[in-house]
């Protein structure tokens, strides 16, 4: 069983030579051009950059994230759950009742979330 | 050590990259064109026959160019960043059934029984190149693409995550090899025309699982910032997002980096509803059937066979690589508010819907 | 697990672990966290336990995520670098540190189990997605109602923590 995951090791393992090669590559390949100061300028199209470099963002950001974490332990739970309920269903109804009742439970936040505002990105 | 596991693997993994490479050049040059066609223009025709060269002369220019560091980043994230993008979407490749067996070979680099998962758990790793490079660049069109692009993949992970249980439901195996298997034997999720195709529960699971389809397909278009999902870098508002200040190689595999990922979300989508590597071929050995073509035939035949599922496999990866570039060239650009609403309301309440629709009709209808 | 495998993800887990304290930067050590969730993850795996492994990068890796946000918002990155050793408390946490090492070995080693060689992992085709759910659903039902209850109970901490910019 854990020799299967010996190929994952390998293809991770080729995957990063991959990356890392091509950037070799080009830094080995790549012509240098002379260097001046507006070259090591940010962008901004052009003009001389203003203020901050990182300015502060909406709390709303943090926010999704937090929100996608309790949702995605909701979906973790529910992969074993869905594995094992064709084979379990024949003989018991409990299970899709019990997984009902913990999605209803968590339900109950995402109303509160979303009368809350907190998904809405309008203002 | 099993050198003979790890000798095949290798040859299976320097045989798939060397495909997939190959699918995602062409696919650059395949998306110029189709725009060059959709907006009635030429596109690259100059290298090569009808510019069938390009993309090597591409390939070339991204390795021939200056490799500026500019003096404002933060040096080690802003190197490490685009690695941090091309090495999830290649690695995900790794679980991805792509033909039946080959010498007797499985055609898969690693058939492990939590396959989805992986692809899930490698694929949320892919944020991180995003963030970093937009983090490390110390420039504010780069941060607040990255920023943008964080929330917009992590929203529709979700949606993503929902849509595939449905089919878990039914198959009841998160093996991705088990899900061919089941769909060679049952017909492909959202068309279960082969098997016992007059059975009534398995049409009415079929509509679902299209529902499934759509909302899964849909959230990799957003996965892989693919228009009408494209903010983190909508050109008009804040010029490139996240790789603004790359150049050369690195701003390369950012940019292959997306199309790999979109070949890869391409190839979960054909593996987990329409079948895989599978084709029904019509047979009238003693009356109508649908034969399965696969490998395991003696000699020869058994070779075109497995030669034969690659080839379909591919041709269904690329026939939905069309409909991406067809997609992007069609639909204009979702705003912000729009694109977390949809994700977040509507996508995510369909997908969760549509689970106990699934789980009721298998409870009760479908034995 | 061959041997050199299981030492090289067992030093990355601990090298990584140790590099989220040293590290200078904020980033640097949300980075080596995951690095060394990675690590812990192959661990599990090589204990047979393949869907808690995959569930450690797919669930640590999002909420690293979080961190990072956090980081970039919150903290003042470049006075977080500057900060100066104080060498008073260093020496006070490295004490404090190896009295807690000292405790653990020592009361590891008074333990007799920890004189005796683990029992070998039982082999065979185990789906352990499987079992997670048949166990999860047939002997833990009400323990998984009260998961729900609890993460019911963050989101809408986490709501009403951020509320001033809401409705």
């Amino acid at each position: 069983m854990l020799s299967e995951y010996l190929p994952v090791l390998l293809h991770i393992v080729v995957a990063i030579g991959f990356a890392v090669s091509a950037l070799l590559v080009s830094v080995l390949l790549g012509k240098s051009g002379r260097t001046n100061r507006t070259k090591d300028t940010a962008y901004e199209c052009g003009m001389v950059p203003q203020g901050e470099a990182q300015p502060r963002f909406s709390v709303k950001f943090y926010l999704v994230a937090m929100l996608f974490i309790l949702f995605d332990l909701e979906i973790v739970f529910m992969y074993p759950w869905a594995v094992v309920y064709r084979e379990t269903i024949g003989a018991d109804k409990t299970i899709l009742w019990s997984m009902l009742s913990f999605v209803s439970i968590l339900m109950v936040g995402y109303v509160y979330a979303l009368k809350k505002g907190a998904l809405d990105w309008k203002n | 050590m099993d050198y003979f596991l790890i000798g095949t693997s290798l040859a299976k993994i320097a045989g798939l990259l060397a495909v997939v490479l190959g699918i995602m050049n062409y696919s650059v040059y395949a998306e110029r064109r189709i725009s060059a066609l959709i907006q009635d223009r030429l596109g690259p025709n100059r290298v090569g026959p009808a510019g069938l060269l390009q993309p090597i002369a591409d390939a070339f220019k991204f390795l021939l160019k200056e490799d500026f560091t500019p003096g404002h980043v933060n040096k080690f994230y802003y190197w490490l960043a685009p690695c941090l993008a091309m090495i999830p979407a290649i690695a995900t490749l790794a679980v991805v059934p792509f033909g039946s067996t080959l010498f007797g070979v499985p055609m898969v680099i690693a058939d492990i029984n939590v396959g989805v998962l992986y692809v899930f758990a490698i694929a949320s790793l892919g944020v991180y190149g995003i963030v970093l490079a937009g983090w490390s660049s110390n420039s504010k069109y780069p941060f607040l693409g990255g920023i943008r692009s964080s929330s917009q993949m992590i929203s529709y992970e979700l949606s993503l995550g929902l849509a595939v249980i449905p089919i878990f439901l039914v198959a009841g195996q998160l093996r991705l090899t088990s899900i061919v298997r089941f769909q060679i034997e049952h017909g492909w999720m959202i068309a279960p025309f082969i098997g016992d195709w007059t059975n009534i529960g398995k049409w009415l699971l079929a509509v679902p699982m299209l529902v499934s389809f759509l909302v899964f397909t849909i959230a990799i278009f957003a996965e892989t910032n693919r228009l009408p999902f494209d903010l983190p870098e909508a050109e008009t508002e804040l010029v490139g997002g996240y790789h603004t200040e790359y150049g050369s190689m690195k701003f390369g595999l950012f940019f292959l980096g997306e199309y790999i990922a979109m070949i890869t979300g391409s190839a979960i989508i054909v593996t987990l509803f329409l079948g895989g590597w599978h084709l029904p071929l019509p047979s009238w050995h003693g009356g109508f059937h649908w034969a399965v073509v696969n490998g395991s035939a003696p000699g020869w035949r058994g070779i075109i066979g497995g030669i034969f599922n690659i080839a379909c496999f591919f041709a269904k990866v690329a026939a939905l690589l069309f409909i991406f570039i067809w997609v992007r060239w069609s639909l204009p650009r979702f705003r912000y508010d729009q694109l977390m609403r949809l994700g977040w309301v509507f996508f995510f309440e369909i997908a969760l819907v549509n689970i106990f629709v699934v789980a009721v009709i298998v409870a009760y209808i479908s034995k | 697990m061959p041997p050199f495998l299981f030492w090289f993800f067992a030093l990355m887990t601990l090298g990584f672990g140790a590099g989220v304290i040293i590290n200078r930067s904020p980033i640097g050590s949300a980075l080596s966290l995951v690095l060394s969730f990675i690590g812990l993850s192959t661990l599990f795996l090589s204990l047979n336990a393949y869907f808690i492994s995959v569930i450690q990068v797919l669930v640590y890796a999002g909420a690293v995520m979080v961190l990072f946000l956090f980081i970039i918002m919150l903290l003042d990155l470049r006075a977080e670098e500057r900060r100066k050793i104080n060498v008073v408390a260093f020496a006070g946490g490295a004490a404090v540190a190896l009295a807690l090492f000292v405790q653990v070995y020592r009361i590891i080693g008074a333990l007799g189990a920890a004189r005796q060689a683990f029992p070998p992992l039982r082999s065979g085709n185990t789906d352990d997605v499987r079992r997670v759910g048949l166990l999860l659903f047939a002997n833990y039902n009400l323990p998984f109602q009260i998961v729900g209850v609890l993460v019911l109970v963050a989101t809408i901490g986490v709501i009403v923590l951020s509320k001033r910019e809401l409705r």
